[in-house]
């Protein structure tokens, strides 16, 4: 499977491409929101939401404030349950010790479950690489690893696919992973999933070492959570030898309690269900149950220099319950793929960009992916303002400024590519600085009103290649008061 | 009572009808009119494309030629958006720079005196039948703006329904962004087209003959979609709609 986003176009190319696949704005249309009508309804149902949505934000807001803390605590429980805790600071150094751990165990296949982090830093490349197979093995996970696909979705990493299409792709590949798909297969879902779970079992009960990630990190007991609705989790956490938890530092909460709150608002902002099916929890290791090893690689990638952004940081709180890209309506139209990450979306927006630095075409762009409609910080239920963070990450690429890089203060410069927008945006000021100036333009427009044309030349051609402008008026409006209300009235 | 009209820029270069419209609006209310011809721009293109630096100037003359009024109101939630809630970010963010607090200290009276237009009729002015009549099926888009910066809720919705003749039928999917989103529509042209014409598609299938919003920057990229198009009812400011009598019909 190609994991990798490098060399991604920028976003509006991407999104260009995804409007115009009918087949995917329909399945993305239909499943954003069918989904987003039914958590709607789920979160309807609590009338303490708006709390809830404030304690997870303030939860959030204190473990990062104190996140060494919290992480050094972390780590000692972890430690006195039985399990090995590993700092990773960036993707490559991640790699390195989940395929040394591997390696050390003399297998050549795992399990994986939940791990979004290790598609973050491209964890089964690098596994495929030293000889290592990796399987995903939550369904939608599944369905883009045997597609040779890439995830569009937090949750749903397929969704842009159809009944139609999973079942080719079972049919095609299963064969050659493992089982192969059953005679017949039809599109109907109960036998999707069924040929997934006869293929997945196989693996189950053959591999030895697991790969997972988590949805929180306790730091007073060091217990893991899990939050999954097919069970994969629980096989993929009990039944081998050796399991290693891939997670970004910032998923640590202080204490049980804590997840008192998440394990209400997670469910319900993610699957719309009051509860998911599966929580699970494992604490270090013990004896007669469960690994015999346990690993856990803290994983940083940009996470504190994020935590270093003022404005940025709040995009830490996320708990990647999917909510905002299921409101998010330019989400619906460009697809995830076009957002050129594992974090899609409006959270990828505001993500993507901290965590990788704004350098590349499609980095710089993702500030801009959006129409700033505020659906997403309204759904958000940690409260992040997305839009406000979409704003600050406009002027990085803009204006460019401090930010911290591998824990160092540098200062960025502007990106390229802006040099027009930034004189119009100058003239612009400088017109609306000189009320003469902008009357005197006003006028000029109006009188040469007849020969104005309703397309735009230039950068604004791609309005006018779908949109015509208003015509202008004969007299703007502040002649007209002139001329109604005196010279010099109100001035 | 005294108010300014703050009109904003875009209304003042291409929508003077609505600005006509408001005044006359307001003055049969019994409201005194003024409009400070030193007005320009709220700034908020500058700021949403992420020129900040360049907003704050702005934010500094609106808040020096509207300062001493006890209302500004405004025919455009985008605009009042703009005041209400990003001025005070704009002086937190330059005290925070350490570029003093004389930012924050500018913008403080300005910001809570700032009303868009159905704010400051149902809320200030307390009516909610401003005298209208309009003999068509209207339908209503909320905007982004009005909808989840201000909550603007049913305001906008009961206004309309105490317009004589006015038939108000339900805009499917209204909570939707248009897609215009200022510089949105042209970085992002290809998304911003295909949700201006899902709008449009909503909106016609209502099979109402006018299109109605309080903001007409979303008007003109709905507008300029169903120009295009060749689809949907005739877009129409909020305001000219209650600023239409039966001796003065707007048409
Ligand atoms: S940003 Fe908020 S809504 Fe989006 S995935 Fe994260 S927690 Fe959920």
């Amino acid at each position: 499977m190609s994991g990798t986003f490098v060399g991604m176009p920028a976003f509006p190319e991407a999104a260009r491409a995804a409007v115009g696949d009918a087949t995917l704005r329909a399945n993305l249309r239909h499943a954003t929101h069918t989904i987003r009508d039914k958590r709607a309804r789920a979160v309807a149902e609590l009338d303490d939401w708006a709390r809830l949505r404030e304690a997870g934000k303030r939860i959030k807001d204190h473990t990062l404030r104190h996140l060494d803390r919290y992480l050094l605590r972390l780590e000692e429980a972890v430690t006195a349950a039985g399990g090995t805790v590993h700092w990773a600071a960036d993707a490559a150094e991640a790699n390195r010790i989940v395929t040394r751990l591997v390696q050390e165990t003399g297998e050549s296949e795992v399990v994986k479950v939940k791990s979004m982090a290790t598609q973050e830093i491209g964890l089964n490349e690098a596994l495929e690489a030293a000889g290592v197979r990796a399987y995903e093995t939550d369904l939608a996970e599944l369905i883009v690893q045997l597609g040779h696909d890439r995830p569009s979705h937090i949750l749903v990493p397929a969704i842009h696919r159809n009944r139609g299409e999973i079942r080719d792709i079972f049919r095609a590949e299963m064969g050659r992973w493992g089982r192969p798909a059953p005679e017949g297969l039809t599109d109907t879902p109960a036998e999707l999933a069924e040929a997934a779970r006869l293929h997945l079992r196989e693996k189950f009960l053959r591999a030895r070492v697991g790969i997972s990630g988590a949805n929180f990190m306790v730091a007073e007991t060091g217990t893991l959570v899990v939050v999954e609705s097919e069970g994969n989790g629980r096989m993929c956490l009990t039944l081998p030898e050796t399991l290693i938890s891939v997670v970004g530092v910032e998923k640590v909460v202080p204490t049980w309690r804590d997840l008192e709150v998440f394990l209400q608002t997670l469910p319900r902002s993610s699957t719309a269900e009051r509860m998911n099916p599966y929580t699970s929890t494992w604490t270090g290791t013990t004896d007669s149950d469960g690994p015999r090893a346990f690993h856990l690689v803290l994983l940083d990638n940009g996470r504190t220099d994020t935590l270093a952004d003022e404005v940025g940081r709040q995009a830490l709180r996320c708990i990647r319950c999917s909510a905002c890209l299921n409101v998010c309506p330019v989400y619906e139209r460009a697809g995830g793929h076009a957002y050129g990450s594992v974090y899609p979306g409006p959270i990828g927006a505001i993500l993507s960009p901290q965590l990788r630095g704004t350098a590349s075409a499609v980095d710089a762009s993702l500030p801009y992916a959006s129409s700033l409609c505020g659906a997403c910080y309204e759904v958000c239920p940690v409260a992040i303002d997305i839009p406000e963070v979409l704003v600050h990450l406009r002027e990085r690429v803009v204006e460019g400024g401090e930010v911290t890089r591998r824990g160092v203060r540098v200062r960025l410069r502007p990106a390229k590519g802006h040099a027009a927008e930034r004189a119009a945006m100058r003239a612009a000021r400088w017109v609306f600085g000189h009320p003469g100036a902008l009357r005197a333009g006003q006028r000029l427009a109006s009188r040469t009103r007849a020969v104005h044309p309703r397309t735009l030349p230039g950068p604004g051609r791609a309005w006018s290649a779908t949109r015509d402008l208003p015509p202008v008026p004969a007299e703007p409006f502040r002649d007209w008061w002139r001329r109604t209300h005196g010279e010099g009235s109100g001035a | 009572m005294r108010v300014a009209l703050f009109l904003t820029c875009v209304n003042d270069t291409l929508y003077p009808d609505t600005g006509r419209a408001t005044v006359k609006l307001l003055t049969r209310l019994g409201v005194e009119v003024d409009f400070p011809e030193a007005q320009t721009c709220c700034g908020q293109a500058h700021y949403n494309t992420g020129y900040r630096h360049q907003a704050e100037p702005l934010a500094r003359h609106f808040s020096d030629v509207f300062g001493g009024y006890e209302a500004i109101v405004t025919p455009s939630g985008s605009c009042a958006a703009m005041v209400r809630e990003l001025y005070p970010r704009l002086g937190e963010r330059a005290r925070a720079e350490g570029r003093g607090g004389g930012l924050a200290a500018a913008v403080a009276p300005v910001v809570p005196r700032t009303y868009e237009l159905t704010e400051f009729l149902v809320d200030v002015l307390g009516v909610t039948d401003v005298g209208a009549y309009y003999p068509h099926t209207v339908t209503y888009h909320p905007t982004c703006h009005g909808l989840r910066s201000l909550r603007l809720g049913d305001r906008p919705a009961r206004l309309l329904g105490a317009v004589k003749g006015l038939d108000l039928v339900e805009l499917p999917g209204a909570e939707e962004c248009c897609g215009f989103g200022g510089t949105f529509a042209v970085k992002n042209a290809a998304v911003s087209a295909a949700m201006g014409a899902d709008k449009v598609r909503n909106a016609e299938s209502t099979g109402a003959d006018v299109l109605c919003a309080a903001d007409n920057s979303c008007l003109m990229h709905i507008g300029g979609t169903m120009s295009r198009l060749k689809a949907g009812p005739r877009p129409v400011h909020l305001a000219e709609i209650l600023a239409s009598t039966e001796e003065e019909p707007l048409t």
